[in-house]
């Protein structure tokens, strides 16, 4: 089982994120996370997904995922060198001296950013890849975590392979 | 010139060529009803049910290759379609669906004979459309035929918004020559190197096996299949979908394979040591246990469609295209190469194989005079109509002994559900089929079971002047649950009678038809010819056979080609005919 980032270019439609969001349902595949937005050309969206699966099963994703017609391009980013980047904003409390201390330590350390403050709580932006947010998680262990909100992987490519009409 | 979206809907169609729409009123639809009541141009078929309606569209596309196109109403009108439009997603056969839907003002407010059709129908269409602007019907029209009927073929869903048709409203109306899509753009021609090293493997074969499929008649490509078959003289066998493809009368044609298929196609498929798959998608009724699927062989796959490579089983040489132009180019490649097939390899094979002929495993007793089996009633319909009708069926034991027994020669003759398995099926198709060649011979071959699950086409059947003929095997019983139940559950017949039968001859009577019940195996061949010399009636043949016979050879499901029940009639028992089954 292995997992992989897939990056579609998919047309900006109605109902697109449905037939990709079902296709994962109806074949029993995988979805960790799912992103989507549109491009720099607004009739584009950009998708991307990560799943796990054996070779086989990973193929398959890929050849029903283009046999689906709004989509115009697909990239396995797994395939080659590439960037992944999470998003995550976490609510931690923070109500003593030690507890905002500690927090905001840990939260430095992680290169994070305190982006709201009361007196019991702190949020903290973190991005990263998606095992640097898992890690933060865990040195977050002896805090109350209040809340997390992770906005899921988005990837590129490194150097000159690009994923364009 | 402008017109209004039900007038450009019209024109569109018949600007594409349509010849009939299978369709029922009703509100969301009621302004492209006006639209067609005043033109000639498109012949609407008013069924009776609306799944109906999109099997009819369904056996005419099968018959003629072109997409079957139908008019559908919102709410239940597109829930009743779903069943039809699923069959034809299955089996990859373009249609073009026009589903009616609550004006858009109001849609998302649960609406009188409100239902989200494209949400429903998304998993079992090629692609479908919710038309948000009249000015982009035309061309939403144009894409719906282009992606159903190119590629690997399906239905396609068009959802209309009542208030898209309003007569009130009209545009300029201009039908596209042709669409481009930069997010579908099939795959026609397969890859050169992949073609020549499938020949080369091809042409070392010691014992070679060719399996086709459905995508051989889709992909109309017969006529390329013989050619490429008859130069390498060897052993082929057809999926049932496929059936046709290869003519059944010749001396390499092995006869189907998979859970019903000769012992000698399967055997022949667990034996080869190269096998070519062309345009046939390995499914579980075919392949029987994955992991004894022709064990020793070397596997090439030629398919239009990339996910059907290496879906199940995995293969050695895939080639994506079109199964006509990769043929055509493999057979260019045979004929100039210099490489010729292992002929003194190849006799050996044709050895083994003639004496897996020798079991007959198609045999019956034939010689019964007691009851009608109905094995002979499906080969004197075939020598009545001379091997030359269009046959449809249902679903269950009939459709096997109709694919078992028929003996197609021809593509396009052989129409039945074959992946959705859809009871009802038969008597529509056979509609659509006759509507298409209004001068040939339509069987629906039956049963007593699937018949109920559309029999109000009848009142369809008498409003066109459709002569098909039904021949439905009455045996009193749904026959392959039947089956199932007396091989795998120890004999229980669990829901399987059927029971409070109508009188099927006073039925299609009162439906204005012939009905003819049979019963007398004497007086089958007679009374069958009697029905089918009336070429303007339709006729009902309400033949009673056989309670207790099953359909042979039989691999139970997740079993190995070589672990077969053969009939006790077969000459000679391979193995014995345990009951006992996983």
């Amino acid at each position: 089982m292995q997992r992989h980032i897939i990056s579609i270019l998919i047309e900006n439609e109605a109902g697109a994120l449905s037939r990709v969001a079902g296709l994962f349902s109806a074949r029993a595949y995988n979805i960790e996370s799912l992103t989507v937005a549109p491009t720099e050309d607004p009739t584009l969206s950009r998708m991307t997904i990560v799943t796990v699966g054996t070779e086989r099963i990973i193929e398959q994703i890929i050849k029903q995922l283009n046999k689906l017609i709004d989509v115009v391009k697909l990239l396995d980013l797994s395939d080659g060198p590439h960037i992944e980047r999470e998003m995550m904003l976490i609510k931690v409390k923070a109500a003593t001296m030690s507890q905002r201390d500690d927090v905001k330590r840990l939260s430095d350390i992680f290169r994070g950013n305190i982006i709201d403050v009361t007196p019991s709580t702190y949020t903290i932006e973190l991005t990263g890849s998606a095992t640097k947010i898992d890690s933060f998680i865990e040195a977050l262990a002896e805090h109350k975590i209040l809340e997390t909100v992770r906005s899921g992987v988005s990837g590129i490519a490194r150097g000159d392979k690009i994923l364009h009409v | 010139m402008e017109l209004s979206g039900a007038e450009i809907l019209v024109r569109c169609l018949k600007d594409e060529g349509v010849e009939f729409l299978f369709g029922y009123p009703g509100g969301s639809v009621l302004h492209i009803y006006d639209a067609l009541y005043q033109q000639d141009d498109i012949k609407h078929i008013l069924v009776r049910h609306e799944q109906a309606a999109t099997h009819a569209a369904d056996g005419y596309a099968r018959a003629t290759g072109k997409p079957g196109v139908v008019l559908v109403t919102s709410g239940p009108g597109a829930t009743n379609a779903v069943t039809g439009i699923a069959t034809a997603y299955m089996d990859s056969i373009p249609m073009v669906v026009i589903t009616g839907q609550v004006p858009s003002a109001v849609i998302g407010s649960d609406a009188f004979q409100e239902v989200d059709a494209v949400g429903i129908t998304r998993p079992c269409v090629k692609h479908n459309f919710l038309v948000k602007d009249v000015t982009k019907l035309a061309e939403t029209i144009k894409k719906a035929f282009y992606v159903a009927s190119t590629g690997r073929p399906g239905p396609v869903v068009i959802d209309v918004p009542k208030d898209i048709t309003d007569p009130a409203i009209k545009v300029p109306y201009h039908y596209p020559d042709k669409v481009t899509m930069r997010s579908y753009q099939p795959t026609v021609k397969g890859h050169s190197g992949q073609i020549k090293r499938a020949v080369d493997l091809l042409l070392t074969a010691k014992k070679p096996m060719i399996y086709t499929g459905g995508g051989v008649v889709l992909g109309n490509a017969s006529e390329e299949l013989r050619t490429f078959v008859r130069h390498l003289g060897y052993p082929i066998t057809t999926t049932l979908m496929g059936l046709g493809s290869y003519p059944a009368s010749d001396e390499q044609f092995l006869g189907m394979l998979g859970m019903h298929g000769t012992y000698e196609a399967n055997m022949a498929m667990h034996d080869c040591d190269v096998l070519i798959a062309i345009g046939a998608r390995f499914d579980d009724r075919v392949t029987g246990k994955i992991a004894e699927f022709c064990p020793d062989a070397e596997i090439i796959h030629i398919d239009i469609d990339p996910s059907s490579i290496s879906k199940t089983i995995t293969v050695d040489i895939p080639i994506v295209g079109d199964v006509a132009t990769v043929l055509q180019e493999m057979n260019h490649l045979l004929v100039t190469g210099k490489k010729q097939p292992q002929k003194k390899a190849l006799d050996a094979w044709w050895q083994v194989i003639n004496g897996w002929r020798a079991q007959q495993c198609m045999s019956f007793d034939r010689n019964n005079t007691e009851t009608i089996k109905p094995q002979a009633a499906i080969e004197i319909v075939h020598e009545i109509t001379a091997g030359d009708a269009y046959v449809t069926s249902d679903v269950g034991q009939h459709q096997m002994w109709a694919a078992q027994y028929y003996g197609f020669d021809k593509p396009n003759r052989w129409i039945n559900s074959g992946g959705l398995g859809t009871m009802g099926f038969g008597l529509p198709a056979a509609m659509g089929v006759q509507l298409a060649y209004p001068d040939a011979t339509v069987v629906c071959v039956t049963g007593e079971g699937s018949i109920q699950m559309c029999i109000q086409e009848l009142s369809t059947c008498l409003q066109y002047g459709l002569p098909i003929k039904i021949v439905a095997l009455n045996n009193r019983y749904l026959g392959m649950v039947r089956q199932w139940q007396e091989f795998f559950y120890k004999e229980r017949y669990s829901h399987s009678y059927m029971e409070s039968l109508p009188d099927f001859v006073k039925l299609a009577e009162s439906y204005g038809h012939v009905g003819i019940r049979i019963e007398d195996p004497k007086q089958l061949r007679a009374e069958l010819e009697r029905g089918f010399a009336m070429k303007d009636r339709l006729v009902f043949f309400d033949i009673v056979t056989d309670q207790t016979e099953n359909v042979y050879p039989m691999i139970a499901a997740g079993k190995a080609h070589n672990e077969m029940h053969m009939s006790p009639h077969s000459c000679e028992l391979p193995q014995s005919p345990e009951r006992e089954l996983s």
